[in-house]
């Protein structure tokens, strides 16, 4: 196993590249992240990843919060805070500068194309996500089932995303999976 | 006055208020933090007017980086310059990042224990059917608008990350220009 320090770096190296990768937010880097902690780096098995992302959606706050855990799995505390760091600081300092000149570019032709070829993607990416979870999580077809009927509800009802994830925990604490 | 500031930045908020808002937004946003950003920031506090929060996200949204938090950058930023866009963003980070490494440290000690392993499975395939709940959201407007110009990039996309497991930067720098051109051409 690598030293702390070494992992540290990664870490930083990782998280900051992303940072700057995630066109359409966090959820477009999932896979990215999954492949890097689970497959190149062994910092956990894919079910932990599932499980480090349900927690990361089921607290309050932004969805970058499984970059922290990845963090964590992977150097502890200090893991925690260098990757939430890189996560956040090379798209702030980005968003930070382009905002000042944001209204001199906004209605220009190409930064519209911009924005509507980068969507699609994004959306492809939010959707190998989904689909990658769903393989680490559901194990079974009653795991699966939960998947199916969590994404019809929040399709089909205004229902709020919260009580989806308390059923679906509360029947596995009840020992249904 | 700055165009796509509401009326309200007369009294424009100090880093302490713009702090105290983001920690509103951070903490009520359980499993979606944007409805409720729009929530604090237009309905309940005025900072911002509906078209400007709209157009402020479309950067936010342009841009990579988590939305939310680039979202906290901007607005920080134009009421109270670097100071107010980190307090924004600590507002919106410090408590949520203290909160999920608790959990982590809980899921450590007791992941295995009893009937928790239970509880989390249900949680990560809830967690997954919530994600792609988000993806067939995010989709509709795009292949409703341009079928065909959309659902190849969608598709490919989805293939080369989610099936291939292709490294993502890879699949950006293949895919991206392809679908920005296609959208440039099909410009109104």
């Amino acid at each position: 196993m690598k030293p702390i320090s070494g992992a540290l770096g990664t870490l930083f190296l990782q998280f900051a590249g992303l940072s700057l990768l995630a066109f359409g937010g966090a959820n477009a880097v999932v896979p990215e992240i999954h492949r890097q902690s689970v497959s190149v780096h062994h910092w956990m098995s894919d079910r932990d990843f599932a499980a480090l992302f349900a927690l990361a959606q089921a607290a309050p706050g932004p969805n970058f919060l499984i970059s922290t855990l990845v963090g964590w799995k992977a150097a502890g505390l200090a893991g925690a805070l260098v990757a939430t760091a890189a996560m956040c600081a090379p798209s702030c300092v980005l968003t930070y500068w382009v905002a000042k000149v944001w209204d001199r570019y906004r209605q220009t032709p190409w930064r519209i194309a911009l924005g509507a070829g980068l969507a699609p993607v994004t959306v492809g990416l939010v959707s190998a996500s989904a689909w990658l979870l769903a393989r680490a999580a559901d194990h079974g077809w009653c795991l699966a089932l939960v998947t199916a009927a969590t994404g019809l509800a929040a399709v089909f009802t205004r229902v709020n995303p919260l009580w989806c994830l308390a059923i679906a925990a509360a029947l596995g604490f009840a020992g249904l999976f | 006055m700055t165009p796509g500031i509401s009326s309200a930045e007369a009294e424009a908020p100090g880093p302490g208020r713009i702090l105290l808002a983001f920690l509103q937004i951070a903490l009520s946003g359980f499993g979606g933090v944007l409805p409720w950003a729009r929530r604090v920031l237009v309905e309940r506090r005025a900072w911002l007017d509906e078209d400007s929060f709209n157009e402020t996200l479309a950067l936010c949204q342009t841009l990579p980086g988590p939305n939310v938090v680039n979202l906290s950058i901007v607005v920080g930023s134009r009421f109270a310059g670097a100071v107010g866009a980190l307090a924004a963003f600590a507002g919106l980070t410090l408590v949520p990042v203290a909160i999920v490494i608790a959990l982590g440290a809980l899921y450590d000690r007791f992941g295995d224990v009893g009937r928790i392993p239970g509880a989390i499975n249900g949680l990560g395939a809830a967690a997954a059917g919530l994600v792609a709940t988000m993806a067939a959201k995010m989709a509709r407007p795009l292949v409703r608008r341009r079928p065909l110009g959309a659902a190849p990039f969608i598709l490919a996309a989805f293939i080369a990350v989610g099936l291939l497991r292709l490294p993502l930067p890879w699949v950006l720098a293949g895919l991206a220009p392809l679908s920005v051109a296609v959208a440039w051409r099909s410009r109104p």
